[in-house]
Parts: structure tokens; sequence; C-alpha cells
């Protein structure tokens, strides 16, 4: 049941994504909902297997960016990674555990994107990506986290419901 | 008879003295308590039809102000979307006159509906694809000159790579002093112009275009102008920043070229032997 509603949720998400957060650049960074609905899922400890919706998400990413197409579903495996982990550690404080998964998620996939640009040939600067589209994306993110982080905990408990033991 | 006749002479009498004002004094005073209690009398009257009435009346207008808002509002939604219809004809219409300039180039129009998720790219989707006659490669223009090529075809959408893309080199031509060079796009969106022969007098406002060289794009289409040119006497070409025609955070609708299929050179391209 997740993984059918995954689709049609990661295509509305990607469809926002391209018309109206990529057109609301900071600089040059902008926010991702992906990663960000991503993280957020992975987080959820009701939620048993995070890494069907990263790879649906990062299929549909790889499939309309021009982004060379296994970076995108690497960039939000490594970020559901992340949550995964800090899900498990400090799972006392998910408020917490998202800010830094996002922080961590997005410096992790914006530099393997970096790496895979210029290993293509693309004239990327690390100073520039740096200042003009990492750290904007960074603030972007975390100001979007806590709102995203919301709405996931209450799909996540539409679709899974708390069992009561009769 | 004589009774009647004093009568009238009183009567006629007080009327003469009336309309000639001798009585003005004495008949203000005789009325003054009437026009009192008429007054009085009025004010009391007007008061309990205002109590009894005019709830009524405010009822009746704010519903009428509540028809009326709505009516504003609605109005307003009109004239909001006459508006963009208006701005979207405009560009359409701009686009039809840049067709009819050439004629010997097909074009199909199409609205730009997103961009690229990864901030480091610069590619816009269009909403017409294969279906359409659109093709990988394909030169896409404005009325102001050239937005980029086709990256990616699907049945219904098409990818542009913008020409302020990071990945996009564009073989130029710089209108007054017959040289050439090699445009390339930035993170930044700037673009720059690179590869002049430092012999090139190049100045600012030069005017850049397409110079066909590999295929890719047509020649003599307009790119932009030079804004400032970076000359050093140590480097073996000269190059400088330029300002693209068109405004590519506003680009709302495009033509591609479609009678123009670009030559793949790639064959032609010496290759290291093992």
């Amino acid at each position: 049941m997740a993984t059918i509603v995954a689709f049609p949720i990661m295509i509305f998400l990607l469809i926002i994504q391209t018309v109206v957060i990529s057109r609301l650049p900071l600089l040059e960074g902008t926010a991702d909902l992906i990663l960000l609905a991503l993280v957020a899922w992975a987080l959820q400890e009701r939620v048993p297997n995070p890494w069907v919706w990263t790879l649906i998400g990062g299929g549909l990413v790889s499939f309309i960016s021009a982004l060379p197409f296994p970076t995108p579903v690497l960039g939000y495996l490594m970020a559901t990674g992340i949550a995964r982990v800090l899900q498990k550690r400090v799972w006392q404080m998910p408020i917490l555990a998202m800010f830094v998964a996002t922080v961590v998620g997005t410096v992790l996939y914006q530099t393997l994107s970096i790496l895979v640009l210029r290993f293509l040939g693309t004239s990327l600067i690390w100073g520039e990506c740096i200042s003009l589209v990492i750290l904007p994306s960074i603030l972007l993110n975390s100001l979007l986290s806590l709102p995203v982080y919301a709405v996931v905990v209450d799909f996540a408990g539409m679709l899974y419901p708390d069992r009561v033991e009769v | 008879m004589w009774q009647t006749a004093f009568l009238l002479l009183i009567v006629v009498g007080v009327i003469i003295l009336a309309l000639s004002g001798y009585l003005g004094t004495v008949a203000k005073t005789a009325f003054a308590p009437f026009i009192s209690i008429e007054s009085w009398l009025s004010d009391r009257y007007n008061a309990i039809y205002e109590f009894l009435a005019v709830p009524r009346d405010v009822a009746t207008l704010r519903a009428r102000n509540v028809e009326l808002e709505q009516q504003v509002s609605s109005l307003q939604t009109q004239v909001i979307s006459l508006q963009q219809q208006l701005q979207e004809a405009q560009v359409l219409y701009a686009l039809l006159d840049f067709a009819r300039a050439r004629p010997q180039n097909q074009y199909v129009a199409a609205a730009v509906i997103g961009r690229d998720p990864s901030p480091f790219l610069h590619y816009v989707f269009i909403d017409h694809g294969s279906d359409d006659g659109i093709r990988h490669g394909m030169p896409v223009v404005t009325e102001q000159g050239l937005v980029g090529k086709v990256d990616a075809v699907t049945a219904g959408v098409a990818r542009v790579q913008l020409i302020t893309d990071p990945g996009s080199i564009i073989n130029v031509r710089l209108q007054s002093v017959k040289a050439e060079g090699m445009l390339s796009g930035s993170l930044t969106g700037d673009v720059s112009l690179d590869m002049v022969s430092q012999e090139v007098d190049l100045k600012q406002g030069e005017l850049v275009l397409t110079s066909g060289l590999g295929g890719d794009f047509p020649s003599d289409v307009l790119i932009g102008q030079v804004i400032s040119v970076r000359k050093r006497e140590t480097d073996l070409f000269q190059s400088a920043s330029i300002q693209p025609v068109v405004d590519f955070n506003a680009l709302r609708a495009v033509l591609i070229i479609v009678n123009f299929r670009p030559v793949n050179i790639s064959p032609l391209v010496p290759t290291s032997i093992p």
C-alpha cells in the first residue's frame, strides 16, 4: 500500500519542485522538497522500509533531471541512510534528527552532484558552489524541514496506524 | 348685509396688511407655539420611523454590500486573468512577428512549464515533445535571441539546456569585428566569451551572434552584447562578459526551430589510437 502511494506523492512533490520551488532560489541555491520528504519519511519509526520510497523518488528525479542517472538515486540513498542511522541513535529528539539529517543529506547530495558534474567536464568552481548553492540550499531546506516533517508524521500515522491489542 | 360688508372689509384689510408686511411680528408671535408643537411632533415621528425602519435598511445594505464585494472580487479576478492573458498574448504576438520575419525557418511555439530540480544546472522544461516534431539538439529561441537547445525529449515534454548552463558551450562570432570565439555559461547564470584572439579590438556593446560552426546552431542568431572586456598581455586569448538579450528569469514561451537538424561531428573528431 505504502509503495503504491509513493508514486503519486513523489510525482506531486516533483511537480511542486520543478514548477515552484526551483523558481524560488536564494542566491543560486534552492530547497529540495523530495530530499526533505524522504529524510522525514526515513525518520519515522513506524515506517519499516523507507528505501523503496527513496528509490522511487530518486528514480523520478533522475528521469526528469539533467543530472547523470544514478546521481539523484545515490544522493537520496545517502540522505535516507543518514536519517535512518539518526532515527535509531537519537530517537527521542526527532526534530533534532530531522535538522541534522537535512543538513548532512543536503551537503552529501550536492557534493556528489558537483563531483559527478566536474568529472563529466562541467566547469564548476568549489568556492562558488559552496557559497552560492550549498549554503543557501541548507538554509532553505532547514526552514522547510519542520513543516515537511509535521506533514510526513501525520501521513505516516495514516498509512501505518498504531496497533491496539484487544 | 352691513355686517357681511363689515367683515369682508376687515378680512380684506387684514390681508392687505399681511401682504404689505405689517403683520409679520404679530403672525410670528401667534404661530410660534403651533410651529414648536409641529416640530416636536415631527421629531418624535421621525425618531419612531427610524427606530422601526432603519434596522431593516441596515440589513438590506449589508446584504447589498456583501453582494457588491463579491462582484468586486469577481471582477478583480477577471482583471488579473485578463492581464495574464494579455501578457501571454503579447509574448505570442512577439514570437509570431519573429517567426514571420524569418520565413526560412519552421517554428513550434512552446510554454516553459518548469525548471530542473538541480540548482547546479540551468535547464527548463517545455510543454511540447516528440509528438509535435521536436527532436534532440534542435535550437530554441525567442523573439529576442538564442535560448538554448533541446537536450532530451519525451512524447509531450522536452528539456532545454539554456545557454547560461555551466555545461553549455557555443561557437559565436562578433558582428562588427569579424572575429570568432566561444561562449560558455556558468553556475551563476553569467555568460562569458572566451578564445577571442588578442589582435581583435573587442569593445563594449559589440553584438555576439551564433557562428554556425560545429553544426549545433544555425548561424547569425543573436545572443547578446559585450559588457566588459578582460584583456591581459600575458594571456593567449582575451575574454569578455556577455549580457544575454534573453531574460532567462522571465522566460515564459519559446520557439523551437524544427527544420534545423544539428550535425553530429563527433565521428570526425580525432581520437588517440591505442
